[in-house]
């Protein structure tokens, strides 16, 4: 599992690669803390464009960085979200919550709306 | 039709076994040609089997031991995933979407939900102090069918 983290103006864009499951997300849960409580960050853009595997472990991640970034808060935008992975969002109610965008740009403009 | 065919997997309670474990039996089911969607289920509920047993059968402690058993008969994946852990002591709530024990781990209490959305059975067979033994079975719709 590989981040990718840039930083875009207050946004924080998070670019996942790989497999996200129990024995990764302590990985991902850390970088990302580390990278929204040290800089200026006020929203993050989660990219799943490269994530080739998810499942229940990676939910847990993703709603857990979804409290921290609401609770300060910001918003949490998710893209380039596979079948496989949006059926685990469906399933688990996870998609009611979180913004869903097509692809970077889009999640990117729609947080420029708002903030 | 596939040959019935079998496979036996052991190996200890580490979380990198958990990709390892889904990846050999994509392997194997491959023999069944199941579409990318049905490789994905199947992948699936190996981790959260998988991930069960080393979380909450064995308390992250890496001296346990898993075993998953996968059988071909006909056109279905009977799978099991085995673990001599602590077992669970309420089985009804544990399958309870959402439910979790351990909440401090960021844990999603989805696992069990998963594994029944994507296989057609699952039992699962559990005793306080003995362990948990996860029953799975998903019917393959080969794609060959189509061509018959």
């Amino acid at each position: 599992m590989q981040l990718e983290l840039e930083h875009h103006r207050r946004t924080l864009i998070v670019r996942l690669k790989g497999e996200l499951d129990h024995h990764t997300a302590e990985t991902v849960k850390v970088k990302m803390e580390e990278a929204i409580l040290r800089g200026d960050v006020h929203h993050v853009v989660l990219s799943m464009k490269d994530l080739s595997f998810m499942d229940s472990s990676g939910l847990g991640v993703i709603l857990g960085r979804y409290k921290l970034i609401t609770g300060r808060g910001g918003k949490m935008v998710v893209c380039d979200v596979n079948p496989a992975v949006y059926r685990l969002f469906e399933m688990s109610g996870l998609f009611k919550i979180l913004t869903i965008r097509e692809n970077e740009r889009s999640a990117l403009s729609s947080l420029e709306v708002v903030s | 039709m596939s040959r019935n065919n079998h496979m036996q997997l052991r190996f200890a309670s580490l979380s990198e076994n958990e990709s390892f474990a889904r990846v050999t039996v994509a392997a194997f089911a491959s023999q069944l040609d199941p579409t990318m969607e049905e490789l994905t289920d199947i992948k699936t509920v190996v981790s959260e089997a998988v991930t069960n047993a080393i979380i909450h059968g064995y308390e992250n402690s890496p001296d346990g031991e898993i075993e998953i058993c996968a059988r071909i008969e006909d056109d279905r994946l009977h799978l099991t995933v085995e673990d001599k852990g602590r077992g669970i002591e309420d089985l009804e709530l544990a399958r309870q979407p959402l439910y979790t024990s351990k909440p401090e781990l960021e844990r999603s209490g989805m696992g069990f939900t998963i594994m029944e959305n994507f296989m057609d059975e699952v039992d699962v067979i559990s005793e306080p102090g003995k362990g948990t033994k996860v029953v799975m079975v998903k019917r393959i719709a080969s794609k060959k069918a189509l061509f018959n």
